[in-house]
């Protein structure tokens, strides 16, 4: 109501406000500069798809705008080949197992967590399963590089149990990749998206466990019985949210875990882009793919926060 | 009582799951500090390590005397020192502005930072936007383009509403204006969430390397993280070597081997965050909470 009766404001008054506001508008300016220059010229920049764009020493706008216009060619041409089901395939298939690693570690860490009476040791573990979080993926896929390395610690451990005989070359074979990249994934984020679930155990009302253990309900019935439906809605809204960023895969990680060897179960679509792109100079087409992707995602998470909004009536945007 | 014996037993499974998710998370970084303290010969014989089986600290002394690396140490250091307080000025002063209820066009202005959030134009028309801006080869590429973050704009800005409306109704009668609440009333009272995206920044700054991979040709540009992907691509292609060729390649009897160099420059990286990260996990884990009520 209020912002309707603002724009019904006569001018003269919003001048006033405006110079009321001076300040809080000068705050904004380089703000709003930025997110121009930043954020939405390289959405119209996002114009390149759809023409052959040939780079020139000249200023990037007049090229674009005077480069030939060819429709959704390009986007054809990705669609047709064999390529956009490989990198649509090893997109959804690890995020896919990324997201039922990604999901059940966290519940269970939480679930374990609460369990603990030893402060000490409660606040080890957190520590320890938080650091993976923090570090970069450039870190993180030095550090899994050397334990998967043929004289590294995993080849190591499963000689040691008499598992294997020979070491296995884990990054360079093509069919151990997905499963590297969701556990790795986990890794980095499972503890850290614990504290959401422990949070919501801490919301969970007290007095519902003292009247189950009243009642004899033992701690395993406690957990099913009160617990795990207390921390429900929390549940369902980070599923939804997690099916949303299902195209998001991230490029790091696969950028540095993946090589030659491994391109066709490595290759998702932000990697297939960056090679197109600056690699190989191909400016329109990986705009063209890069562009198909952000549209998808756009969708997939506009829709799924409508549902989680639905679901939990919470605002996420 | 007989309950009890039975959550004995199940105290014990807990415990050791968690104890296994210690070692899962905590010993990659041990073995990687183990594997930068042993000899590099010896560390090819592989094997699961909990400590240096041959002490040596040639590939400390090999990297820490190394000019390029040291140059692109510099540089992230100096990136951190300078964009840190930038992103706090930016960050903090964006949200100031939106955290006023009758801000003209807020909801507008607020819809236009959060759409970025879920759209981009990606990768190469953004590299185009940079090159246009004449920031390829440019410190600035490491301070402008993250400039803003809205994320964290939003953080700070449920902070801020957050605040009693009368600490700055008083202000403002008082004769303050915006630049003078903003500075003296608000700012000190957001402390923590100021802290947190400092520190956000801080990590964001010390871990970037993509800007400096894309961005930057000219050596004295570039950053740590981005040294270190150099030299994992680099492992990657000699990864692609026999164990056998490996040790043939070693029996010249280097100090020190480019795996254990390798080590060392990740754990040189990786220290930092290491030290600081027991102070700021409360910081984090607070930045988390805040995050989950967006709005």
């Amino acid at each position: 109501m209020r912002e309707k009766a603002m724009a019904k404001m006569p001018s003269h008054k919003l001048g006033k406000k405006i110079l009321r506001q001076r300040y809080l508008l000068l705050m904004l300016l380089p703000a709003v500069l930025w997110v121009i220059l930043f954020c939405y010229a390289p959405m119209v920049g996002l114009y390149m798809g759809f023409v052959n764009f040939k780079p020139t020493l000249g200023n990037f706008w007049k090229t674009l705008f005077s480069s030939e216009f060819v429709g959704l060619q390009w986007f054809k041409y990705f669609f047709s080949g064999n390529d956009f089901w490989i990198v649509m395939r090893n997109t959804l298939v690890s995020s896919g197992l990324t997201l039922i690693f990604g999901f059940i570690a966290p519940i269970t860490i939480a679930l374990l967590l609460n369990e603990v009476k030893n402060v000490r040791f409660k606040k080890a573990v957190q520590t320890a399963s938080y650091l993976p979080y923090f570090v970069s993926w450039v870190i993180a896929a030095n550090i899994i590089t050397t334990l998967l390395s043929s004289s590294g610690a995993i080849n190591s451990l499963l000689k040691a149990l008499g598992l294997i005989d020979e070491s296995i070359l884990f990054l360079q074979e093509g069919k151990y990749f997905y499963w590297i990249i969701a556990l790795s994934n986990t890794w980095k984020d499972m503890g850290y998206n614990s504290i959401i679930y422990l949070s919501a155990i801490s919301a969970v009302n007290p007095e519902l466990f003292e009247a189950a253990t009243v009642d004899g309900a033992s701690r395993w019935k406690q957990i099913w019985h009160v617990l795990l439906p207390g921390i429900k809605p929390t549940i369902i809204i980070m599923l939804i949210l997690s099916i949303g960023s299902l195209l998001n895969t991230g490029f790091d990680q696969f950028f540095l875990l993946g090589n030659s060897l491994t391109r066709n179960f490595s290759d998702v679509i932000d990697t297939y882009a960056y090679r197109y792109g600056i690699q190989k100079g191909m400016f329109s087409y990986a705009s063209a793919v890069s562009l198909f992707k952000s549209v998808v995602a756009f969708i997939l998470v506009f829709t799924v926060n409508k549902i989680a909004k639905k679901t939990e009536n919470s605002h996420l945007f | 009582m007989v309950q009890k014996k039975g959550f004995r037993l199940s105290s014990v499974l807990i415990y050791a799951a968690l104890s296994l998710l210690f070692i899962i998370t905590f010993y990659p970084f041990w073995n990687i500090f183990v594997l930068s303290l042993n000899d590099a010969t010896d560390s090819l014989r592989g094997g699961l390590m909990l400590w240096p089986r041959v002490f040596s600290i040639d590939s400390y002394k090999a990297v820490l005397s190394d000019t390029a690396l040291l140059s692109s140490l510099r540089v992230t250091l100096l990136r951190t020192a300078v964009g840190v307080p930038l992103n706090l000025l930016a960050v903090t002063t964006l949200a100031y502005a939106l955290s006023q209820r009758d801000l003209i066009g807020r909801r507008q202005i607020n819809l236009l930072f959060v759409f970025t959030m879920y759209f981009s134009g990606g990768l190469i028309p953004t590299y185009m936007i940079v090159k246009w801006l004449g920031l390829i080869d440019n410190f600035l590429v490491y301070l402008l383009p993250g400039l803003y973050n809205v994320y964290w704009m939003i953080l700070v800005r449920t902070y801020m509403e957050g605040l009693p409306y009368s600490m700055i109704e008083s202000a403002r009668i008082d004769g303050a204006n915006d630049i003078q609440i903003f500075a003296k009333v608000v700012l000190p009272s957001c402390a923590p969430v100021v802290a947190t995206i400092g520190l956000f920044s801080a990590i964001y700054h010390w871990n970037a390397w993509y800007d400096s991979y894309i961005y930057t040709n000219k050596p004295a540009l570039e950053t740590l993280s981005n040294t270190l992907v150099k030299i994992l691509n680099q492992y990657q292609t000699g990864a692609m070597m026999t164990q056998a060729q490996q040790m043939a390649a070693s029996a010249k009897r280097l100090p020190v081997s480019s795996e254990s160099i390798r080590m060392t420059v990740t754990m040189v990286t990786t220290i930092p965050i290491i030290l600081v990260y027991p102070f700021v996990q409360k910081y984090f884990i607070k930045g988390m909470m805040l995050g989950s009520v967006k709005e």
